[in-house]
């Protein structure tokens, strides 16, 4: 089971990321997926949070309980969530935006720059999409497989062949910073 | 035309499901957190040929929506708390003339506008006990977007085959969740169709007060003769402002639902037989206190579930069997103690009755409900 907190502020498709990967878990990786996130005024500018819960089982309680996976794309969202990432997880974050402060051992720590690859790639709108790429690559918790199946009806028709670019970009990053770890990556 | 398979929030697998029921007219007025629900119908009604309206208010959004019905359409409306709270008179309205009607009220924590984005089941016994009078409704609870397209089909279907309002009490979680949710090819939904009346004009008679079964229907403007009213009526819908009509409407209204209880009432049960104690739950709480009875049965103790998928009418009679064979109920509810009111009352004192009580805005920590779970298997 993976308990995966996607987090970062309002605009930068953090509850997209957890949308593509809940479609690409639940309908073409053959698991279960439920995905919450942030509501209400907590919702409106600032920190932005989305949580998906991934089993081999029917999933219960909807929400992490202690997350294993953070992908952290603002301070703001380091700041409030990393605390509450478990010992051993697997922290994701952007590393033009965040600046991680604590014990650097105790969680593994995967930096991205995410934003200036989502640039080469055409726009820094993709940068969600390169941080997906980064997640299936270093995480395993969903092929990248089934998150390019996913990306239709999620991402704009006319912009789908960018975004899978920016997801490859992503991957490829992921798969060289972190190639083994990713292969038997499991909480 | 919907994909067959889809990660959809709660709320837009409800107007699939309604959709996918025969429902063509909503009327409503937005309310977080339940607004998605028209949102979703605004855009596809137009496109099954269905009627969307946004009213002033909710009092006008159940006032359009029981006309919409008897007019002959299958009618919706979604709302939370304080809307809910408005429909209440409209809903008597309903149940009096056997208008069927379905609601959908996704609950928030309350009271007043209360917690607006968080999650509750604090509108269970309004449901129940709304509107004045004697009246009977059903209120279906789901626990995940897929119930949430089931049992909209089954709310329509029972409020056509009973003539009653039927809610479907969903909440923030379940209505903001996404999950895969299955929709079947259409020839494979059971949809009840309205029973329309079939013989000459001059015979037709819009009410009987058997107790068992309701009047078939006619569409107003058809020109049938079709009077409807809020006082006692006849069997032509006319006042008749008795003691000996009162007494007959009553019966009806509820007899037809507490007769059927057999047929209508749906309870998911898990390892009852021999079970020291017995989880009771509905919605998204059921989800979170099967964590706890896992954790129980580890532990070593023999505990049983009880998932109400209907909560009125309340499963009665198995509460009553049930109270005397083991040590003891527990209840958990989103809410400061509702349902279990109920459990109490039907146990009648045979065995412990814990309530676990989350007073809105937030799901139970399954260590709660074990600890419970331990106290009443003492």
């Amino acid at each position: 089971m993976w308990e995966i907190k996607f987090s970062g502020f309002g605009g930068q498709g953090i509850v997209r990321c957890a949308l593509i990967t809940g479609k690409a878990i639940s309908l073409y990786d053959g698991k279960f997926a439920t995905m919450t996130q942030s509501f209400g005024p907590e919702a409106r500018g600032g920190a932005c949070q989305s949580q998906l819960i991934i089993s081999d089982n029917r999933v219960l309680y909807p929400y992490c309980t202690v997350p294993g996976v953070l992908i952290a794309l603002s301070q703001e969202a380091f700041d409030l969530y990393e605390p509450g990432l478990g010992d051993g997880g697997i922290l994701i974050y952007e590393e033009e935006l965040v600046k991680p402060s604590g014990d650097a051992a105790r969680v593994k720590r995967y930096p991205i720059p995410a934003t200036r690859f989502a640039e080469e790639a055409g726009n820094r709108l993709f940068t969600n999409l390169v941080v997906l790429g980064f997640f299936s690559a270093v995480t395993g918790a969903c092929s990248a497989d089934a998150m390019k199946k996913a990306l239709p009806g999620l991402v704009p028709d006319r912009f789908l062949s960018k975004n899978i670019a920016a997801f490859d970009k992503g991957y490829e990053f992921g798969v060289a910073q972190s190639g083994a770890v990713a292969a038997g990556a499991a909480q | 035309m919907p994909q067959p398979r889809r990660l959809v929030e709660g709320n837009e697998a409800v107007a699939e499901g309604a959709i996918a029921a025969g429902a063509r007219f909503f009327a409503g007025y937005p309310i977080t957190p339940s607004t998605e629900i028209a949102e979703v119908l605004s855009r596809r009604l137009p496109q099954v040929g269905g009627h969307f309206i946004q009213m002033e208010d909710e009092i006008a959004s159940i006032g359009a929506v029981i006309g919409a019905s008897l007019a002959g359409a299958k009618a919706l409306t979604a709302t939370s708390g304080p809307g809910f709270s408005l429909m209440q008179e409209s809903i008597g309205y309903a149940s009096m003339a056997q208008v069927p009607c379905v609601i959908v009220d996704v609950m928030r924590g309350g009271p007043s506008t209360g917690l607006p984005t968080l999650t509750a089941q604090q509108d269970m016994m309004q449901a129940r006990w709304g509107s004045h009078g004697d009246y009977r409704i059903i209120a279906l609870v789901p626990d995940s977007p897929q119930e949430c397209f089931d049992l909209a089909v089954e709310a329509f279907n029972l409020s056509e085959t009973y003539r009653v309002p039927v809610f479907i009490m969903t909440d923030e979680t379940v209505g903001h969740m996404h999950e895969k949710v299955v929709i079947p090819p259409a020839d494979q939904i059971q949809v009840v169709e309205r029973n329309w009346h079939k013989g000459p004009k001059e015979e037709y008679r819009p009410y009987q007060f058997t107790g068992k079964d309701v009047a078939p229907m006619v569409k107003a403007g058809d020109g049938y003769r079709f009077h409807i009213t809020g006082l006692t009526h006849d069997e032509r819908g006319y006042p008749a402002l008795t003691p000996e009509q009162g007494k007959k409407v009553v019966t009806h209204l509820i007899e037809k639902i507490d007769s059927n209880v057999d047929k209508i009432s749906r309870v998911e049960e898990d390892g009852i037989d021999g079970a020291d104690v017995v989880v009771i739950s509905y919605g998204i709480t059921s989800r979170i206190a099967i964590r706890a009875v896992q954790d129980a049965r580890k532990a070593g103790l023999k505990v049983g579930v009880m998932r109400l998928i209907t909560v009125w009418p309340f499963c009665e009679q198995k509460i009553r069997e049930l109270a005397g064979k083991i040590k003891g109920f527990v209840v958990p509810e989103i809410n400061y103690g509702q349902i279990v009111l109920e459990v109490e009352r039907c146990s009648a004192g045979k065995c412990k009755v814990i309530s676990v009580n989350s007073c809105g805005g937030a799901v139970h920590d399954p260590e709660e409900i074990l600890t419970a779970i331990k106290e009443a298997a003492k």
